[in-house]
């Protein structure tokens, strides 16, 4: 199987302080479901920022979608990132867009006709049952309905790669697990690489995953 | 609503800095119309044994634009009835010529000095009159004037930087976030500033519309061109083409360099 993300004796570390990740080696194939677990302050959330390129290594190899991300050139990075599809704990939704431009944002990034981006836009808001919220903005929408917005988001351009941080960790149960739904639809009916940062696996799913966890700057899988 | 707002903070500052900058144009035109009235109106007086040319005056000092020759009968008329005909010719001929000097610019009292003395050394030349007394008091008065309107400008120019210096810290709160989303969606620089010089361009041409239009009323009520005119001063308030011009182009460089100091300050959220 192809790997989507690879790791090789890499180090992580904001500017030149304390590293975070050390030394640590590990792959992800292509199609899996992976969650990353690890205490608070533990790495995990850095560790998933390098994925995407928002932090660079300090030293080893990492490979994401066969990009190398060691001194990537801005332009490159930006290609690479119209192939992720990004959720954040706090959705990170822009507020001044109506809920159709903010799952649109990656289709007019990657460059799609208005036509194709609206289409794929009310499909996407049907799935994940907001059809009926259209014309509205973020603010106006609960917690559990602005992440299916960021998840409908993530989903617009069909990407090779999902990387969710903390994805239900603001939300009640019923708004998780229509997330842990979405992403588990994703992973099964597109075969999309799915990486979630989590502090708790969720018992519902109805998935094989691999299980990582991270411990004094070190990543081991759990078997 | 919030949008709504947050446009015209900006439009409102960029409003300020167009009004200061007619108000200085206005100040600027008045003191060059008033200094051009007090240059025509001003004139040094020669007396001159001798018949002295308009380009040997030139040629005396840079400043001297031109002389006119005042006529003996605009001198005697004063004492033309008491005498009989036969003297006024006499005292015709014997009469001094009498020149009335007009300068090219209104002089310092130094230039003043050096036109006197350069006029004084040549031949036949006996008397300067250069009403020096109620020249100095007029170009002290001009000068003060002058150093006012400097001190409005500079205040203004602070004022102006500081309000500049606010919007830009607003700005930078109101987009760094949606930039920052889009870069992580792989949106490249270009498309996270569209929307920040478009919003620019567009507080750009509705500040100097709502600039325009307050000075169009301005000139159609008359009041400060009424005002300068008991003064003896007619100037353009406003001159929708080409002052119109010159606010559009402050306003869109202003937001144009407030977009790019926030594009090039941006960092990205790790």
């Amino acid at each position: 199987m192809d790997k989507v993300i690879y790791a090789h004796n890499l180090s992580l570390a904001y500017n030149d302080r304390e590293t975070i990740i050390n030394d640590t080696s590990f792959s992800i194939e292509s199609g899996s479901f992976v969650f990353i677990t690890g205490a608070s302050g533990s790495g995990k959330s850095t560790l998933l920022k390098s994925f995407y390129g928002a932090i660079t290594p300090k030293r080893g190899d990492l490979i994401v979608g066969g990009v190398e991300l060691s001194d990537i050139a801005p332009k490159k990075l930006n290609l690479l990132r119209r192939h992720l599809g990004i959720v954040f704990q706090n959705y990170r939704l822009v507020n001044e867009w109506s809920i159709e431009k903010n799952v649109m944002l990656p289709l007019i990034i990657s460059g799609y006709s208005k036509e194709v981006s609206t289409s794929q836009v009310e499909k996407l808001l049907r799935h994940v049952k907001l059809s009926h919220q259209t014309g509205k903005y973020p603010q106006e929408l609960s917690g559990g309905e602005q992440q299916r917005v960021a998840m409908a988001r993530a989903l617009s351009h069909n990407p090779i790669l999902i990387l969710a941080d903390e994805p239900t960790g603001n939300l009640d149960d019923y708004s998780s697990q229509v997330i842990w739904n979405l992403l588990q639809g994703a992973n099964l009916q597109l075969k999309t690489t799915v990486v979630v940062v989590t502090h708790n696996i969720p018992k519902t799913l109805n998935l094989e995953y691999k299980h990582f966890h991270l411990e004094n700057g070190v990543l081991n899988e759990v078997l | 609503m919030k949008s709504f707002k947050n446009h015209l903070s900006l439009i409102m500052a960029i409003v300020t800095i167009l009004f200061s900058l007619q108000i200085f144009t206005i100040t600027e035109r008045a003191i060059d119309a008033y200094e051009s009235n007090l240059k025509e109106n001003y004139s040094i007086v020669v007396v001159s044994e001798k018949k002295i040319s308009q380009k040997t005056f030139q040629q005396m000092h840079p400043l001297i634009k031109k002389s006119e020759l005042i006529s003996a009968d605009h001198v005697l008329k004063n004492i033309k009835l008491q005498m009989k005909q036969t003297n006024i010719k006499l005292l015709k001929t014997a009469l001094p010529k009498f020149y009335r000097i007009h300068l090219s610019k209104f002089p310092s009292p130094d230039q003043i000095d050096a036109i006197t003395n350069a006029i004084k050394e040549h031949v036949g030349v006996t008397r300067v009159e250069s009403f020096e007394n109620s020249h100095n008091t007029t170009y002290k008065l001009l000068l003060l004037f002058k150093q006012v309107v400097l001190v409005l400008a500079i205040f203004i120019f602070v004022v102006t930087s500081l309000l500049m210096l606010k919007e830009m810290r607003i700005w930078q709160f109101q987009h760094t976030e949606r930039m920052s989303i889009m870069a992580l969606f792989g949106a490249p620089v270009w498309l996270r500033s569209a929307v920040l010089f478009r919003l620019a361009v567009i507080d750009a041409l509705l500040a100097t519309l709502i600039a325009c239009i307050v000075f169009v009323g301005m000139v159609n009520y008359g009041w400060i061109e009424s005002e300068l005119d008991v003064i003896g001063i007619h100037i353009t308030i406003f001159d929708l083409f080409n002052d119109g011009l010159s606010m559009l182009m402050l306003a869109l460089g202003l937001s144009l360099f407030l977009a790019t100091m926030i594009v090039l300050g941006h960092k990205e959220e790790v």
